[in-house]
């Protein structure tokens, strides 16, 4: 369980490997708000690989959109299974960020 | 009530995916509602425990979360308690308002109303019962108590 970091072209992709979750989100929002204060503006959270996210990694999420929002950035994210997409649209977070299919189509879009 | 399976761990948030994993292990159910187990009673145990640490319990390691849970006719019943005074959930507002939606908590209580067929808590507010309903002849395998 972690997250990997990687940057593809001016945008900057974190890949969840297993959880989102209440005991992960901190390290989450660190990695995300050290590159926001870096000066990256473009993010894409990656899921192909997450099995979870329960509400504390929802609230992150919010939060980080709403960070990198006031910085004139964007966070999109890609590759949510149905059991996530499921989780998005009861909260309605489908609403809040564009999700793409494949994290190629997200970085492709900026 | 008798119980087929009961834990008592302590608040560690470290501990939730372990505790819900054991609890899910020992589910044997149809395949047709494998859907309904894995997604919505596991999000809804995991929201609860997750409840439990940190707004009932408040973090505090010395403090423990039950977890008791019965299938019995086909309803999959999961009671958490914790150490806590309790709180009336019907102060939570709805996370999907458009008010709420920035907001980056309040969505736990929702995710288990919305995915359980039955919520509901005890007077002093520190307990939690949770049942979905399954088709009649599932089981739990292996009651256990840890």
């Amino acid at each position: 369980m972690g997250f990997q970091v990687s940057q593809s072209g001016d945008a900057t992709l974190v890949e969840v490997e297993g959880q989102l979750i209440v005991g992960n989100r901190q390290e989450l929002k660190q990695q995300v708000l050290e590159q926001l204060e870096g000066g990256d503006r473009k993010f894409v959270i990656d899921f192909s690989n997450t099995g979870y996210i329960d509400s504390s990694g929802l609230g992150v999420l919010v939060s980080l959109s709403k960070k990198i929002r006031e910085q004139g950035g964007e966070l999109r994210l890609s590759s949510l299974n149905e059991d996530l997409r499921t989780l998005f649209e009861l909260t309605k977070l489908d609403t809040l960020f564009r999700i793409t299919d494949t994290k190629e189509e997200a970085l492709e879009g900026f | 009530m008798e119980h087929d399976l009961v834990l008592e761990i302590p608040t560690d948030v470290r501990s939730i995916e372990h505790a819900v994993d054991y609890v899910m292990e020992r589910c044997r159910t149809c395949e047709t509602y494998h859907k309904r187990l894995r997604l919505n009673f596991r999000v809804g145990l995991t929201e609860a425990l997750t409840n439990a640490m940190l707004y009932g319990n408040e973090y505090d390691p010395s403090k423990r979360v039950r977890v008791e849970v019965t299938l019995e006719g086909g309803r999959l019943e999961a009671r958490v308690t914790d150490q806590g005074r309790g709180f009336d959930p019907s102060t939570i507002p709805d996370p999907t308002e458009p008010e709420n939606i920035l907001k980056s908590g309040g969505r736990g209580l929702f995710l288990m109303r919305q995915l359980l067929d039955e919520v509901s808590y005890n007077d002093q507010g520190n307990q939690v019962t949770l049942v979905l309903r399954l088709e009649q002849g599932s089981a739990l395998e292996g009651g256990a108590q840890a």
